[in-house]
């Protein structure tokens, strides 16, 4: 009951969308396609839908082959970035129409419909609430109804097109665990298209990182922490540092100290070393990269020293709140990294990857 | 949006205020005052033999026919366009958006004429259509068919904005619920936008029943046969009766008025279902 995509390409106007995206989603997995806009995401989600028709690829389904189905026939359900609920109808009337337009002799009876819609505005909690049109309600209670309104064809897929992209930081949260809740609930096969790492990594089984229409790494979340395959994937889940060194082995060189690298595919010699903020360390004294604090920023449980070297290049070195190194800014230190990655394909296309 | 709450008006705004409503009153309220005073000048017998005269009687019958052939053609060709326009991206897509309107920025005079030139016993079809002893100009075709061409862009111009604005992801998502084509239409599309293609097809019907001179070129006058109301009044007007001029006049601004009335309270309806957020059966202007 797998689902699988196979050297998918499509092509808009000007740029191409997806250059040969192969994936394979398990099932009752639920997957995260996280890249920033314009890497392909959304049109790979539509593509599985139905709702776009690729150029070259193929999209299996349980054996099946999807782009022959209609949508109708492909049973997939989708929840749209900005809930697209049917405005002149009542939540009920939205979570019953999949059902309520099925042809006779496959539509249930009114009685069915409207225990389905019982039943699924208790999951979505928001029992009682039937009779509201869609403007009368939060934006978190909007993709709710949506979210109901896919679960109610009893979808073989889910999919989800940045559901909680239109939501405030604190909704999005709670919205996030409720739907892996949900999703563990109903086990449905279920893709997530999303541009905040975070939220992917929060929630999903496995992670696909997308850019330029490519599948840069699939993995799961701790599999994309810890061996990212490459510099973009490394820069955009979260924030990087970076300094050349030479690379031998297992450990990277720099002007007067060292460090463990991880190093991925062969790569070795000169090369840029990517680190995190967390594994950095700080200090008035010792071997380093000399810097100066630039300015001390807390960000919830952790102290951020903003760091400039010489060169004017920029550096973070995240510590607990309880325990930061006692510098204050504008005081000169060394800064180190406790590990550090380094990448083959490095350097190609710098415009891509925004330090920071 | 807040809006800002207008102020009193300084004296420079007064003497605006009375030049606008000046004009309002010696621009429309006395011609229109005009007309009610001169249909009922020999009083209600008059201004009612006047309209029950068997002419003007074929008047009102040949203009409500018009418009009720009209109307429904182009509100369905408003439909379809503002659809195409809206949920499809195609070539030439800003240029059909143009050409709808262009009804609007010709004289309707050209309207008429181009069907007699198509049409007419000198016009390119004309000798074969006379053949087959089909007559379009001088004929009630030849009008419906002016008729159509004037008031084309009505019902388009009303929806266009409208589902622009809207977009067409409820269409999508309906299509993924697994609804077909005609189903979308009629469960999500069309009550979306039901309130606006009424007020379109008020418009239309307004103009499709007052249009004077496309339907002037291709009518040939002819009384009791091929004259609508405007050219009847017309008509009445050159042979010096005046009470039947004006009471016909009377009947066709008593439609206008009716359909302006039908229309703001339409438009407060739609403003009042945004802004409270009752029951938003459309997003409108």
């Amino acid at each position: 009951m797998s689902l699988i995509v196979e050297g998918l390409s499509k092509r808009f106007a000007r740029f191409p969308a997806l250059n040969g995206v192969s994936l394979t989603v398990e099932s009752g997995e639920f997957l995260a396609l996280l890249g920033p806009s314009g890497s392909g995401k959304t049109t790979l989600l539509r593509v599985i839908a139905g709702l776009e028709t690729p150029d070259a690829g193929q999209v299996r389904f349980d054996g099946e082959d999807f782009l022959s189905l209609t949508p109708r026939a492909r049973r997939v359900g989708m929840v749209f970035q900005h809930y697209a609920l049917f405005r002149h109808m009542t939540v009920a009337k939205n979570i019953a129409f999949g059902l309520s337009v099925r042809p006779g002799r496959e539509r249930p009876h009114q009685r069915a419909i409207r225990q389905t819609v019982e039943r699924l505005l208790a999951l979505i909690q928001l029992d009682g609430l039937g009779d509201r049109y869609p403007a009368q309600l939060s934006g978190g209670q909007q993709q709710r109804v949506a979210l109901a309104r896919a679960l109610a064809i009893e979808p073989r897929v889910l999919l989800l097109d940045e559901p909680f992209g239109a939501l405030d930081a604190k909704v999005r949260k709670d919205l996030r665990h409720w739907l892996r809740r949900v999703h563990d609930e109903t086990k449905i096969t279920t893709v997530f298209v999303t541009h905040d790492q975070q939220e992917a990594m929060d929630i999903a089984h496995r992670v696909a990182v997308l850019r330029d229409g490519r599948i840069e790494q699939v993995g799961s979340p701790q599999d994309l922490a810890e061996r990212p395959a490459s510099a973009f994937v490394f820069d955009f889940l979260g924030d990087a540092n970076r300094l050349d060194g030479v690379c031998d082995g297992g450990r990277a060189a720099f002007d007067g100290f060292d460090a463990p690298a991880v190093v991925a595919n062969g790569a070795g010699g000169r090369a840029t070393a990517w680190f995190r903020p967390h594994e950095t360390l700080l200090a008035a004294e010792g071997p380093g990269l000399a810097v100066t604090v630039a300015d001390i920023l807390v960000k919830g449980a952790l102290v951020r020293f903003e760091c400039r070297a010489a060169d004017g290049r920029l550096f973070d070195a995240d510590y607990p709140v309880g325990a930061p190194p006692q510098l204050a800014i504008g005081a000169s230190a060394k800064l180190r990294p406790t590990r550090v990655f380094v990448f083959a394909d490095e350097g190609h296309d710098p415009a891509a990857v925004t330090p920071g | 949006m807040r809006s800002v709450a207008p102020k009193r008006p300084s004296p420079v705004g007064w003497v605006l205020v009375a030049v606008a409503v000046g004009w309002l009153a010696l621009a429309i309220g006395l011609p229109l005052a005009t007309v009610f005073i001169e249909a009922f000048r020999q009083g209600w017998t008059g201004f009612v033999g006047a309209i029950t005269d068997p002419d003007a009687l074929a008047a009102i019958r040949l203009t409500l026919l018009v418009a009720a052939i009209a109307v429904p053609l182009n509100a369905l060709f408003g439909v379809v366009a503002a659809w195409t326009v809206t949920k499809f991206e195609f070539r030439g897509k800003t240029m059909l958006v143009s050409v709808i309107d262009l009804p609007f920025s010709m004289s309707p005079v050209i309207s008429g004429l181009v069907w007699v030139l198509l049409f007419g016993a000198n016009g390119w079809f004309g000798p074969l259509l006379d053949q087959w002893g089909v007559k379009i100009i001088f004929n009630t075709t030849g009008i419906v068919l002016a008729t159509i061409l004037v008031t084309l862009p009505f019902v388009a111009r009303e929806l266009v904005p409208l589902m622009q604005a809207q977009g067409n992801e409820e269409e999508l998502a309906a299509a993924t619920l697994g609804a077909g084509g005609l189903s979308t239409f009629f469960r999500v599309t069309l009550p979306n936008i039901a309130w606006a293609l009424l007020t379109g097809v008020l418009l239309c019907n307004a103009r499709a029943m007052g249009e004077f001179g496309a339907v002037s070129v291709v009518s040939g006058h002819i009384r009791g046969l091929t004259n609508t109301m405007p050219l009847h009044v017309e008509l009445l007007y050159n042979d010096y009766d005046y009470v039947g001029a004006f009471s016909i006049a009377s009947v066709l601004a008593g439609l206008a008025l009716v359909t302006l009335v039908l229309k703001t309270a339409l438009e407060r309806r739609l403003a009042g279902e945004v802004s409270s957020d009752e029951r938003p059966m459309t997003r409108f202007r």
